[in-house]
């Protein structure tokens, strides 16, 4: 259900946006909402991670996945376990680089044997494997896009190029990153769908950014492979935006406008999404901080009041007792009844 | 209270997988033994919290403050600007599923709602409702919906089936801590004065007779007492424990479940005998008698309040650094709570020194607490006790991670070799079952009580199924642990799911092995049974 309205959605902005600059809407879907959509995404994301910062983070709660730091002779474990700001560093970049956590994944089955049942915990890795794969596709592609709003193309943009069309195949030359972010998108979606335990849990919001960027993904591969679009005018096109002396979109594709369209609904609906993980997860208390409380004083910035049960208060419910038992007191008997 | 009587068979009767109507639609059904008893009112109201009174989960109308919607509203407005965790954890959940099955409530259940990721979505939905402007303008389409009385229901449901044990936050890519968002939880379900009695009435008594079972000095003393004239009885030693002494060097506190609760006493026992023998300068506190703080199931602000206690009588007494017992939640507290709530420690307390070694604790300098794993397993590597392996030859031992000592602070190496040195037959369970990735004994987080059995071995299933693991492969006949909570739970949970199979505390073993200058010919362990080592070298010699 959710699946089908998400996919409905995304059906909905391809057509408008195709539609709309076949019947010579250019503007809007090629200039009006670009501008908006880069500004909402840029307000949105710093509004976003502004509104996180603005909460203090009152203790040190890193989830300790190793040995902790304690006698020299006993081994600790500072990747999963960091005492020190440069570990916990470490630590971070692993979790952002390789999703570390995510690399740990079981599945659980019940085996009901004769014998009773046996719990299993089977290693899952496909997750991390897909997501992983989507992620540096993303990433790649991202990058590569900068050929077009940038004169000359930065050399890093040209290095990626080629390693990614590494394998010489076809013309236009065919990037793995795209058959792999489409495999991976596939995956994550149909893991949704098919994994019972995933569907229940899925929203609207999980199907829908998923769609798009697989709409994103197709459209920019039709473009590229099969309508062969007209690079260097989509080229003179884009950097006329970048510079803010836009140019006429005479001569480009209603596909071309679809895709940008496509981008811009992603752009805008960012920073108000889950996809804010990208930001979040720097900001994470149990992975970005150092477990070191024991060794360190931190400050809790709204620190409540210290109010608890004094031992005056305790002797003074129960001095008779512990006179009686033989417990030191602080004030003698015939001192407190004075 | 239903007496709790499934076989194993009847309790796995279920299959993983999910409800034809979503999960917004689907309601818990409270029934006898899958809800906690809620709070006395006497206990509520002398605690100061709100709405004390009489009420059941069972009664359509769980008498709410008449502004309840604002005073859960307000509770999670001030909240989320008090915790960035908790505002990330609402904001940035991707839905893979990732923690879904690492929950052992899940696991021996299969209630989808048990799931971390729908536990937390419990509250997430709210939130989007509530705070957000897409939730509030888009409702369901954008994961919202209204706050209702059985939002209310079904919160109390199920986050009393989370046992706060972070194992979920372990494998999240985000590590989002679903304890974390249990303890908000809970602490706005505080607010209404939903809360249960298993939870509260320790509390109070803590705060008031310095420990959770509400033993007063008199009888504190007589119990400890009780237990030397035990260890006489074993040991021929006669051993004075000071308490509410001023001018040692050390403070002790230990769970007060070691002094009341078998099998705890046994490790209380191997305690003192310790101390004795290495001649250690401490005394006990009847008023801080409690080293657990279930504050920590209860707000932030009443773990702060039963921790204070720690600091204050240290300084009272004057001593030099706190030595602390065996209890799992009292050092997830003291690992990352103690000196933000209530540092920075007395002025005259040092850095903790081992004064029999001269090692340094390193790893304690603002706290100046230190766990009493990390102080045996020092001596032991310095040489500074003796102990006769043989004494627990006829024990095939496992060690038990408890969550937060794992999860919370990292403690995995101290007490495996404390107990790898007093007895030779050790075995460690499944390596997903253990250490980071330990289970949950089920009870933690305030759940250890009787009526809800059947939840708790449900959740038992993953720990108890890998204890029956080692005891078929090896022969396992005892579980170690270092948590006071576990020693009671981990009772009925071996019993249902690895029958034959023994609990004991860490400094049991110790007690145990250790050879004490002056002592009788040893025949008896510390739970006076006969030492079988004895007889089987009496059948070589002869
Ligand atoms: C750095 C740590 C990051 C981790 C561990 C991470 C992890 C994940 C995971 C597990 C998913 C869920 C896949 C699914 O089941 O649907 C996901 C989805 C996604 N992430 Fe990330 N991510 C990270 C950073 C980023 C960054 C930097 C971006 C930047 C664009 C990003 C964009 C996305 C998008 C667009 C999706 C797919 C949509 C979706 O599945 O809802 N992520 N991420
Ligand atoms: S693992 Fe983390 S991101 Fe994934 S569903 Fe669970 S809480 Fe959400
Ligand atoms: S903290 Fe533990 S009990 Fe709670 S949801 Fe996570 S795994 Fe389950």
């Amino acid at each position: 259900m959710a699946f089908f309205i998400s996919l409905i959605l995304v059906l909905t902005l391809c057509a408008a946006s195709y539609y709309g600059a076949e019947a010579g809407m250019q503007w809007l879907f090629g200039m009006t909402i670009p501008y908006l959509a880069i500004a909402g995404f840029v307000c949105g994301f710093a509004y976003k991670i502004y509104s996180w910062a603005k909460s203090p983070v009152p203790f040190r709660i890193p989830t300790t996945g190793g040995q902790q730091y304690s006698h020299e002779w006993i081994k600790n474990d500072p990747l999963d376990n960091p005492h020190t700001v440069s570990w916990t560093v470490g630590r971070m970049l692993l979790e952002i680089l390789t999703f570390r956590s995510l690399f740990r994944n079981t599945e659980v089955v019940i085996h009901r044997t004769e014998d009773g049942p046996r719990v299993a915990y089977n290693s899952a890795r496909w997750l991390w494997l897909f997501a992983l794969i989507f992620h540096y596709c993303f990433l790649v592609i991202f990058l590569r896009h900068f050929r077009f709003f940038m004169d000359p193309v930065p050399f890093f943009v040209r290095g990626l190029e080629f390693m990614d069309g590494i394998f010489q195949i076809g013309a236009p030359r065919l990037y793995q990153t795209d058959v792999l972010i489409l495999a991976a998108v596939g995956f994550l979606l149909l893991r949704r769908v098919f994994d019972q335990k995933v569907r229940y849990i899925s929203l609207i919001s999980d199907y829908f950014p998923l769609l798009l960027i697989g709409g994103i993904c197709l459209s920019g591969i039709y473009m590229r492979y099969l309508s062969k679009t007209d690079i260097n005018a989509v080229k003179t096109y884009v950097m006329g935006l970048f510079t803010l002396s836009p140019v006429s979109a005479e001569g480009i594709a209603p596909i071309f406008f679809m895709h940008l369209f496509l981008v811009c609904a992603l752009l805008l609906y960012f920073p108000w999404s889950k996809l804010m993980h990208l930001g979040g997860v720097f900001l994470s208390p149990t992975r970005n901080l150092p477990n070191d409380s024991r060794m360190r004083l931190h400050v809790n910035p709204w620190k409540p009041p210290k109010k608890y049960h004094t031992y005056e208060a305790y002797e003074d419910d129960f001095r008779e007792f512990m006179v009686e038992a033989g417990l030191p007191v602080d004030k003698p008997l015939d001192k407190a009844d004075a | 209270m239903a007496k709790f009587n499934m076989t194993p068979d009847e309790l796995l009767n279920f299959q993983f997988g999910a409800p034809n109507v979503g999960w917004m639609e689907h309601k818990p059904v409270f029934k006898e033994g899958n809800f906690a008893y809620p709070a006395k009112p006497d206990v509520i109201r002398d605690l100061g919290f709100p709405n004390p009174r009489e009420w059941s989960p069972l009664d359509e109308d769980w008498k709410l403050p008449e502004n309840w919607m604002e005073i859960v509203r307000e509770g999670m407005k001030d909240r989320l600007e008090r915790y960035r965790s908790f505002k990330i954890f609402m904001d940035i959940c991707v839905r893979c599923g990732a923690c879904a099955d690492k929950c052992h409530f899940y696991i021996g259940g299969g209630d989808p709602k048990n799931m971390p990721v729908l536990r937390a979505e419990l509250l997430r939905s709210i939130y989007r409702g509530e705070f957000t402007a897409a939730g509030k303008i888009l409702g369901k389409w954008a994961g919202g919906r209204p706050l209702t009385m059985d939002v209310v229901k079904e919160w109390f449901f199920y986050f009393y089936q989370c046992t706060e044990c972070r194992r979920c936050s372990l494998f999240c890519p985000y590590g989002i801590d679903t304890a974390e968002v249990t303890m908000i939880a809970r602490e706005l379900l505080q607010l209404l004065g939903v809360n249960i009695n298993w939870m509260m009435e320790p509390v109070r008594n803590c705060n008031r007779m310095g420990n959770h079972l509400g033993i007063q000095p008199h009888a504190f003393k007589d119990i400890v007492e009780f237990l030397c004239d035990d260890i006489e009885t074993i040991t021929g030693i006669r051993i004075k424990p000071p308490m509410n002494e001023k001018g040692h060097e050390v403070l002790f506190i230990t769970p007060s479940g070691d002094v009341f609760a078998d099998p705890g006493i046994y490790t209380f026992m191997g305690y003192l005998m310790l101390f004795h023998e290495i001649g250690l300068d401490y005394t006990l506190s009847t008023y801080a008698s409690e080293g657990g703080n279930f504050g920590l199931f209860t707000s932030h602000e009443m773990m702060k309040k039963l921790n204070a206690k720690m600091y204050a009588e240290a300084e009272r007494l004057g001593s030099k650094w706190i030595l602390g017992g065996e209890c799992g939640h009292m050092w997830r507290v003291i690992n990352q709570y103690m000196s933000t709530h209530n540092g920075p420690c007395p002025p005259k307390m040092e850095t903790p020194v081992n004064p029999i070694t001269g090692t340094v604790f390193r790893n304690a300098t603002e706290t100046k607490m230190v766990h009493i794993a990390e102080f045996t397993a020092d001596l032991i590597r310095h040489n500074k006790i003796k102990l006769d392996k043989r004494r627990n030859a006829h024990l095939n031992v496992t060690f038990h991670d408890s969550c937060n000592p794992a999860r919370g602070m990292g403690m995995f190496e101290e007490p495996r070799e404390v107990i790898k040195a007093c007895c030779d037959n050790f075995f460690e369970m499944p390596a997903q079952t253990i250490r980071e990735q330990t289970f949950c004994c089920a009870g933690g987080s305030g759940l250890n009580t009787e009526e809800i059995m059947e939840i708790r071995m449900r959740g038992g299933l993953p720990r108890g199924n890998a204890l029956r693991h080692v005891q078929q492969k090896h022969n396992v006949n005892t579980m170690a642990c270092v948590c006071a909570i576990d020693r009671a739970t981990l009772i009925p949970l071996a019993d249902y799911w690895a029958p034959g199979v023994g609990i004991c505390g860490v400094h049991e073993l110790v007690g145990n092995a250790l050879i004490m200058k002056g002592e009788q010919e040893r025949t008896m362990d510390l739970r006076q049974n006969d030492l079988p080592y004895l007889d089987e070298s009496a059948e070589e010699d002869a």
